[in-house]
């Protein structure tokens, strides 16, 4: 293989663990406060939309991420006002934001179809990425370096920040938590809030770079690997980054199933399926490890209701 | 002047009721404003999806053709959600008993026989139980949440689907298409109302629906599902055992998704093709907990979501209205209905200023 | 001293709940240094009040004064700036979290992590607790978490210090160390408000005493001059009621025997059972003693089936192995349990009565015949309990979750004994339940021996214990000691017993 070609696969397997990563930080986020959202998969979408609509008619990027993400995030507070105001069932509630999600984002979407969507590119200037060495360096969209430090981002507030030692007791506790004083519901309704933003920008991801024309569910079930690789990563950032680049590595194969007769042994059928095959392999490997069951949040699902 | 809740001391079985039809009127009426909001007619979206397949006879079939397999899945679901086994990927194992059962159809295509039907429908139930088998084993051997395996494997079917209808089983005079031979009129299911196209999966999803609730309420198992799913403890003490119920909550959820696909694929559809997933796996999780998780609820809950699909094809056509619409108004009378669940909980009770001193 | 503000005055607090008065015009006040108890039975109304004095809730009449001026306590926060400092009945800690993040996450503002530290062992010394800042919460022992909650409330410098039944989780060895911080605290001018209804340890402690009974004030005394039966009888409102016991008992054969059961801890942090035995014959009432968590629930559950194991021959009834079998199969043979945890465990909240019944006598009386439930069977069956144990509920059809603590323990109870069981296991019979029921409980479960049946009884209450038992073992880490004769056991030795050697360890670094 040359180097052009492994650069190029670098760059591809980069793009395509992008936007699992960037939604399964914030759904770290919301996890780690005790709250399991399962309409990630709905936000993206609605993300992506969202994005898609305002790059078309404004062209701006940058409007059209902070779009999504606001987007997302108002989607979210959906499911906090139902989750945790009227505290009803997690999961019935996140499945039917992603219903929401794939309907509103069909609806919407429907009048850009079909149109090419301009590119956001690497944003650093196009000389430094020339040479193959230094595209691996420089050569992509702003987003995936926007994900990269969103872990260091996330892992330095949970771990190292008051707030983040905060949220975590919340979703360690939330009697205890309430009995020291800490408004539960709010701060869930916040760490929800972030992971809708997060999720629209993983949203933003595919437009942006993936697949530069709406197409409907063009999300393909990202959010919902989003969903398995949190819990892969044993709710830690930096495993999530290896993660979502070994799930990355998992989807390019099917590109590459396209044009290499190596690939031809088996169906192109099964390279694409590969992702999904390869997420329920390493739930089951994780499983094995006794750490994956109990590193969950101990009040993960639980309703919070407060007495008095 | 302030709103309090208070938790009922029993949960309201009237506003359990009661509260499903107050989620679609209100659906009826948010969707109205919402929609006018978005651009389009938004009354007449209303009237076209909820109300013009009601007046129009000649639509009733339709309804019929639409409420059976969600209701045949739905039933499914309400068992294996009330056992709190989240089994979100019925619309993999629907597809994959449709696979299976056209399996057998293409491997007795060319005879004759009355027992054809029923070994085709047998071999879809089983298909959907064993594609159910997977994640119910991941679930109790490794505990893996089957949340995600069920889902990922509905990905997973799709691309098994499209592998067959691409590859092997292309049929040969298909000039191209891809798609399976046509079943033949024993493998086809019959009309039961001559002059329309309700078929005899109808008649079976009421029937399904009923056996249901008749084990729900009468039967040592139906109990059991009940207890696992309210109170996993409690059930252990009662001796009953959480591993087996899950592997039932799935393998039936499962079969009754494959049993829906494969008499799908025998009858409206006649054969296999690539637009053969229609996401009635996915559109009966709404369907089960807008009937409460009960299988008489269940039956009135697939008509109301069938009058959506219905009214949404009207609508397309009359009012310009994009078919996604649908979603959005199906969506919304989830949430509705998971808001309203509040209510059957908890009281709401007006304070006054005086009662409570800051 | 009488011209001195009281450092707390509580005037006219009331607290309504759905269907429920829980502080009914309720007033006193805690002078500074003082160490006032607050006493009264479970459901008098006692957690509620210091709730309101720490801001968790908001009462719905009445004020509460400060050092003389009268103050509004929004939230925890607010009551921690005034000097209040609370440690919790059910601790309010993270387990999955380190000593010092769990200390970190009780103060208002951030502490550098070393200066906190610095704090925490200045803390430490001053008082003689002992605790490693950096272990994780999990693997700590019971009187160590409460330690954690002690040392927390401390750092804040409180001027009156809330214990919620600090005591229901230590030994009596531990009580005495506690005791001792307690004293030099009230020395140094804090004043303690101390929740209890043990009432030795209120007059072994405290100066006054205020009594609740059925969320109303009943009397402020001076527990050193009353007597424990007095104080009693003002907190139930009545006479006590004892125990009727009918003479000259002589026991049967043996019906449960325990030999050499082993089990694994279930999930993370939960406690393995080592070498259990036990043997209890027909007629014989066999008490567990032990502080919480020290293996009762794994005991439990091995007894009654719901965590079989391998060995069948671990566990005999009538001299039939049992081991292996579940607890529907054991039921079959004579076994019946009440775990301690009534809402989920013992009984389904959201069932009716009836179906509850179904639960657990589906099988032993018919309720359900070749896995079709007969409905009016159970409603008959549930109707018999509920008269025959006096359940006060709106009939067969209640949700069991709508029934009060000690009236749905009467009918968890009522079900199983009148199974008429060979063996009857029961865990914290009488836990978080009024004094009437509580009798009622326990006159149950004589009577229940008196007819030829085995019972098991594990309890933290050693008062109840030593009233209601024939025979008493300690557990402590998952061993079980040799069994006495509750008319032989000295208290103290069970004290010494339930600590174990890591209580005897601890207290030799506390002193």
């Amino acid at each position: 293989m040359s180097t052009e070609l492994i650069i190029a696969i670098i760059i591809t397997i980069a793009g395509a663990a992008t936007p699992i990563l960037l939604a399964a930080l914030g759904e770290l986020v919301v996890e780690k406060s005790g709250v399991l959202n399962l309409g990630v998969e709905g936000m993206m979408l609605i993300g992506a939309v969202i994005t898609v609509a305002v790059t078309l008619t404004t062209g701006n990027h940058l409007l059209a991420v902070v779009c999504a993400a606001l987007a997302a995030s108002l989607s979210s507070l959906i499911f906090g006002v139902l989750t945790l105001t009227l505290s009803a069932n997690q999961v019935a509630t996140g499945l039917a934001l992603t219903i929401l999600g794939t309907g509103f984002s069909a609806l919407f979407g429907q009048p850009y179809t079909g149109k090419d969507v301009p590119l956001l590119r690497s944003p650093f200037p196009p000389e430094l990425a020339t040479d193959p060495i230094w595209r691996v360096l420089f050569g992509y969209s702003p987003l995936v370096y926007f994900a990269l430090i969103m872990v260091v981002v996330v892992w330095w507030f949970l771990q190292k920040t008051r707030a983040g030692l905060i949220l975590r007791a919340v979703g360690e506790n939330d009697l205890s938590a309430h009995s020291i004083g800490y408004p539960v519901i709010g701060i869930r309704y916040l760490a929800v809030a972030f992971g809708g933003a997060m999720a629209g920008i993983a949203g933003s991801c595919f437009p942006l770079f993936l697949t530069p024309q709406w197409v409907e569910r063009l999300t393909t079930g990202r959010g919902w690997i989003a969903l398995a690789l949190v819990v892969f990563a044993a709710w830690r950032p930096f495993r999530l980054l290896a993660g979502a680049y070994f799930f990355g590595l998992m989807m390019i194969f099917e590109i590459y199933a396209k044009t290499n007769s190596a690939f031809r042994v088996l169906p192109s059928e099964f390279w694409a399926a590969l992702p999904y095959l390869a997420t329920v392999l390493v739930l089951v490997l994780i499983s094995l490890r006794r750490e994956g069951s109990t590193a969950a949040p101990a009040c993960l699902g639980k309703p919070f209701v407060a007495t008095g | 002047m302030q709103l309090r809740l208070e938790k009922r001391s029993q949960p309201s079985q009237l506003l359990r009721v009661v509260t499903p039809i107050a989620a679609v009127l209100l659906t009826m009426v948010l969707g109205a404003i919402v929609f006018t909001l978005l651009g389009y007619d938004g009354v007449g979206a209303v009237r076209e999806i909820f109300i013009s397949p009601l007046v129009n006879s000649y639509k009733w079939q339709d309804l019929a053709v639409k409420a059976a397999p969600l209701i045949i899945i739905a039933v499914g679901l309400a068992i294996s959600y009330r056992a709190n086994v989240w089994n979100i990927g019925a619309e993999g194992q629907y597809i994959i008993g449709a696979v299976v059962g056209t399996g057998v159809g293409l491997a007795t295509n060319s005879m004759t026989g009355w027992w054809i039907m029923p070994l085709m429908m047998l071999a879809g139930a089983a298909g959907g139980a064993a594609y159910a088998a997977v994640p119910a084993f991941l679930r109790v051997r490794f505990r893996v949440n089957e949340i995600l395996t069920t889902l990922m494997l509905t990905y997973v079917s799709v691309y098994v689907l499209n592998y067959l209808v691409f590859g092997p089983w292309k049929s040969p005079t298909s000039m191209g298409q891809p798609q399976t031979v046509m079943f033949s009129a024993d493998q086809s299911l019959p009309y039961i109302i001559p002059g329309t196209i309700v078929q005899l999966n109808a008649p079976i999803a009421i029937v399904v629906a009923l056996v249901a609730w008749l084990v729900f309420s009468r039967f040592v198992f139906g109990f059991q599902i009940r207890v696992v799913g309210a109170a996993p403890h409690a059930a252990r003490y009662g001796g009953f055992s959480a591993d087996r119920t899950v592997w039932l909550a799935l393998l039936i959820s499962g079969g009754l998704a494959g049993f829906a696909g494969v008499l799908e694929a025998m009858g409206p559809f006649g054969r296999l093709v690539p637009q053969f997933p229609t996401n009635y796996g996915f559109t009966a999780i709404i369907v089960a907990f807008l009937g409460r998780l009960h299988p008489i609820g269940v039956i009135l809950a697939g008509l109301i979501v069938a009058l959506s699909f219905v009214g949404g094809e009207m609508a397309q056509i009359s009012i310009k209205l994009p078919f996604a619409a649908v979603g959005i108004f199906q969506a919304m009378m989830l949430f509705l209905l998971l808001a309203s669940d509040l209510l059957v909980r908890y009281r709401l009770r007006v304070v006054r200023p005086g009662e409570v001193p800051a | 001293m009488t011209d001195m503000p009281a450092r707390l005055a509580l005037r006219g607090i009331t607290k309504r709940f759905p269907g429920v008065l829980a502080n009914d015009n309720v007033s006193f006040e805690v002078k500074p240094g003082e160490i006032h108890a607050l006493l009264g039975e479970n459901g008098a109304g006692k957690s509620t009040l210091v709730k309101m004095i720490y801001g968790i809730m908001q009462p719905d009449a009445g004020e509460i004064f400060w050092n003389g001026e009268r103050v509004t306590v929004a939230n925890p926060k607010a009551a921690r700036k005034l000097g209040v400092g609370m440690v919790f009945q059910h601790f309010s800690l993270f387990e999955a979290m380190t000593v010092l993040e769990n200390i970190a996450l009780g103060m208002d503002s951030k502490i550098p992590a070393r200066e906190l530290e610095s704090k925490i062992r200045d803390v430490m010394d001053q008082y003689g607790l002992k605790l490693d800042p950096q272990r994780i919460v999990a693997d700590l022992s019971v009187g160590e978490r409460q330690r954690i909650e002690i040392v927390r409330a401390l750092l804040l410098n409180p001027s009156l210090l809330i214990m919620d039944e600090p005591t229901s989780v230590l030994t009596p060895q531990e009580v005495d160390q506690l005791f001792v911080v307690l004293r030099q605290l009230a020395k140094e001018g804090c004043s303690i408000l101390y929740i209890s209804h043990k009432l030795h340890e209120i007059k072994a402690l405290c100066e006054t005493a205020t009594i609740l009974r059925g969320g109303r004030l009943v009397d402020t005394c001076d527990p050193r001059v009353e007597t424990s039966r007095s104080m009693a009888e003002k907190m139930i409102g009545g006479n006590l009621k004892t125990i009727q016991k009918p003479a000259g008992r002589a026991f049967g054969a043996e019906k449960l025997v325990v030999k050499r059961l082993s089990m694994a801890g279930s999930g993370h942090f939960g406690i393995p059972l080592r070498d259990i035995s036990l043997s209890v014959r027909a007629g014989e009432i066999f008490g567990i003693a032990g502080v919480a968590g020290n293996g009762q629930n794994a005991l439990l559950l091995a007894l009654s089936g719901e965590e079989p194991v391998s060995d069948a021959a671990a566990i005999t009834i009538d001299g039939q192995p049992v081991g292996d079998l579940n607890a529907k199969r054991r039921r079959l043979k004579g076994l019946a349990s009440v775990p301690e945890e009534r809402n989920g465990h013992a009984a389904v909240p959201d069932f009716t009565l009836s179906d509850n019944a179904v639960l657990t006598a589906r099988d032993r009386l018919g309720l359900a015949v070749r896995g079709l439930i007969r409905p009016g069977a159970a409603k008959k069956y549930a109707g018999d309990v509920i008269s025959t144990f006096a359940v006060k509920a709106t009939g067969s059809e209640a949700a069991a979750g709508s029934l009060s603590g000690g009236n749905l323990q009467k009918y968890i109870m009522g079900r199983e004994i009148l199974q008429k069981p060979t063996v009857l296991v029961v865990s914290q019979p009488t836990w978080g339940v009024d004094a009437g029921a509580a009798a009622a409980i326990h006159q149950a479960i004589v009577d229940l021996a008196a007819t030829g049946s085995a019972v098991v009884v594990i309890s933290q209450d050693l008062d109840e214990l030593l009233g209601l038992c024939d025979t008493l073992a300690v557990i402590n880490e998952g061993r079980l000691s040799k069994s006495m004769k509750v008319s032989e056991a000295d208290i103290d030795e069970i004290g010494l017993l339930m600590g174990g050697i890591h209580g005897e360890t601890e207290a030799a670094h506390a002193a």
